[in-house]
Formats: structure tokens, C-alpha cells, sequence
């Protein structure tokens, strides 16, 4: 019988493959719903670069410009000045007035934490970066340093949504 | 017969604001406008320019599990005919750059382009006589997006600074207004 083996079988294959689908329906979703829900973090992942402070307050920095050498995008710039006993920034002889990173020719390599003497600089979560201009993209030093110590170790929370991003455990 | 590109001269190079040319402006249509731009920014339908291993995370971008299909922009189009806004993703090297600019000037208005990454948008480690330092010298960017290479997500927020950037109206691409803003500004550096 033609009918029976040419169309209604494949027709109710099809549609036996339909129904597995929609009784799986809402389990098994794979879809990370980006601004309303955020995916989890690797723990060495690498995006916005952050200079750190001390406890006390004081920089890390000590503007010795070894990040800027080991920058294979030559996108680093750092000018540094002496401390005073009145100005103190860090707490070596000198500190960096000037930190300059082009974000746009960043490749996030994680060269500039490594070649840190001091851990001043380090790359965290921040990966939302995207923008409209070129001069927004250089970021100065009054950008990348945070604000009070451990602000760079706080978990990232999305721009869009103020989602919180987890950190991928095993 | 191959075009002038105005922008290689200045480089600041995205598309002009719509309000900075012309002030005010008729009310019915100002609000048709508004209408079109949410439909445009909701249906950016891309070209597919993978250039490098940008493109890899481009096209894990469509995939499931970021699925740029939530955002209207599932369609990749391989013609410059039926794209919206062309993600430049990867190294444009020179030799590509007058193809990219043809397939740019191929693409109907209005018309958007992403630089994606790092070599897209500055050339990133490749300061060499083979890879053009970013697209903008060929191309008016719109949206940059920074990352060796960008993740799916970082991408999808460039995608959504860029739907903002519709929905502002601040991405009008009308030629004539580029050509006006370019020849005023050339008269003021010529002045300068």
C-alpha cells in the first residue's frame, strides 16, 4: 500500500519527533537570556583592566612602565612621577601621573598583570565595553583605578540590567 | 568606477546626527521616523563580512546559546542587497579594503557597521604594512567593539548600543547629510 508507506508514515515521524519536542518543552534550554540573565564567568577570564590599591588606600602602581613593555599591542602609557612626603600616592619613590590604556587595540592578553612587579594591574569581568566613538576608548587613570580597595574584586554586574554575573566553579 | 571616501580624511568617522545638521522639523513625519526607527533597530539584519577568528565567535553569536535571533538579527545575509548593518569581524588587511569598501557602498540605506574586535577597529597587534589600522579608514564605524576576540555577550551588547543608537536617531546615514557634514568640516580644517 503506497499511501499508508509514502505518506502517513513519514508524516507521523515527523510529527512523533514534534511531540518529543514539545513534552522536552522548558527543560533543556540552552538559550543564556544575555541582558536579563548573565552567563557565568571562567574564573581567568580576562576583559577591563583595573589598577588596585592597598588596604590603606595608597596605589600600587609605582609607574615602572614593565606593563607597557610587555604590551604586544603597544597599548599601554605610563608616565611617572616622584613622590613627596606631602603627595603620596604609592608607597615607593615614584607613582604614575599618567596611565593611558587603548582599550580598541587591547587583546586582553593578561601580559600587563603578569609583568606587574607590584599587582597593580589586573583584568576582571567586565566585558561590556562596546562604544561609539574612538577617543572613548582610551581609558585614563582616573577610569581604570577604582574607587576604594577590593572595588575590583566585586562580582560584575551587567551595565544593561544590573544582573550579577557568576564565577563558573567546576 | 570606485568612489571618493570622504571619511579617510577625517577620522572621526561614524555616521552624522540627523538632529545636529537640521533643527526641528515636520511633526508627522518626526513621528513616522520613530516608528521606522524602532522597526529598523528590531530587525538589523546583518552582513556577513568574517574576516578572522572574530568571525568564529560571530557565528556562535547566532548559535543557540546566544541566539541573536531574540534581538531581530538572526538573518546573516551573504548579499550587500539585504543587509542592515555589516559586522566587520576580524584583520581587514589592504588588499581587502577596497572589497569591503565596494561591498559597504553595495549595502541600500540606511546602513550600519560594527568593527568587531580589536584588529577591526585599530589594527590591535598587527601594527605592519599589511593590515589596515582600523576599519574606520575605509569605512564609517558605527559601534566598536573591543575583545581578542569579543565573547558572544560582548558583541550582543555592541548589537544593543547599536540598536540604541537607531532608536536616537542618531544613526541616519543619509548620504547627502554626510556630505554636508564632511565638506563643513573640511572647511573648517582648511581654515584651521
Amino acid at each position: 500500500m503506497g499511501l499508508l508507506k509514502d505518506v502517513v508514515k513519514p508524516i507521523l515521524g515527523g510529527m512523533t519527533l514534534t511531540a518529543r519536542r514539545a513534552a522536552n518543552l522548558g527543560k533543556n534550554i540552552v538559550t543564556i537570556q544575555y541582558p536579563d540573565e548573565m552567563r557565568e564567568q571562567y574564573q581567568r577570564s580576562r576583559w577591563r583592566h583595573y589598577l588596585t590599591r592597598y588596604d590603606s588606600g595608597l596605589e600600587r602602581c609605582i609607574g615602572c612602565s614593565l606593563c607597557a613593555g610587555a604590551c604586544p599591542a603597544r597599548c599601554i602609557y605610563v608616565e611617572a612621577a616622584e613622590n613627596t612626603d606631602t603627595e603620596r600616592y604609592s608607597p615607593g619613590e615614584r607613582y604614575a601621573v599618567r596611565y593611558e590604556i587603548n582599550m580598541i587595540r587591547c587583546i586582553f592578553c593578561g601580559y600587563c598583570q603578569d609583568a606587574c612587579p607590584t599587582g597593580a594591574i589586573v583584568l576582571r569581568k567586565d566585558f561590556e565595553l562596546a562604544n561609539y566613538k574612538r577617543e572613548q576608548f582610551i581609558y585614563t587613570k582616573e577610569m581604570l583605578l577604582e574607587k576604594y580597595p577590593g572595588q575590583n574584586l566585586e562580582p560584575y554586574r551587567s551595565k544593561v540590567t544590573g544582573v550579577e554575573a557568576p564565577i563558573y566553579t567546576g | 568606477m570606485p568612489k571618493r571616501i570622504e571619511s579617510l580624511v577625517l577620522h572621526d568617522s561614524s555616521t552624522p546626527t540627523f538632529g545636529d545638521i537640521e533643527k526641528g522639523g515636520s511633526v508627522v513625519i518626526t513621528s513616522l521616523e520613530t516608528l521606522f526607527d524602532q522597526a529598523r533597530a528590531h530587525s538589523i539584519w546583518p552582513l556577513t563580512f568574517g574576516l578572522a577568528c572574530c568571525a568564529i565567535e560571530m557565528m556562535s553569536t547566532v548559535a543557540a546559546r546566544f541566539d541573536l535571533a531574540r534581538f531581530g538579527s538572526e538573518a546573516f545575509r551573504a548579499t550587500p542587497r539585504q543587509g542592515d548593518v555589516m559586522i566587520i569581524a576580524g584583520r581587514l588587511s589592504k588588499k581587502m579594503a577596497p572589497v569591503l569598501r565596494q561591498i559597504y557602498d553595495q549595502m541600500p540605506e540606511p546602513k550600519w557597521v560594527i568593527s568587531m574586535g580589536a584588529c577591526a577597529s585599530s589594527g590591535g597587534v598587527y601594527n605592519n604594512y599589511a593590515i589596515v589600522q582600523g576599519a574606520d579608514q575605509v569605512v564609517p564605524v558605527d559601534v566598536y567593539v573591543p575583545g581578542c576576540p569579543p565573547s558572544p555577550d560582548a558583541l550582543i551588547y555592541g548589537i544593543m548600543k547599536l540598536q540604541e543608537k537607531i532608536k536616537r536617531k542618531e544613526a541616519k546615514t543619509f548620504k547627502d547629510l554626510r556630505l554636508i557634514e564632511v565638506s563643513a568640516r573640511t572647511q573648517e580644517e582648511v581654515r584651521a
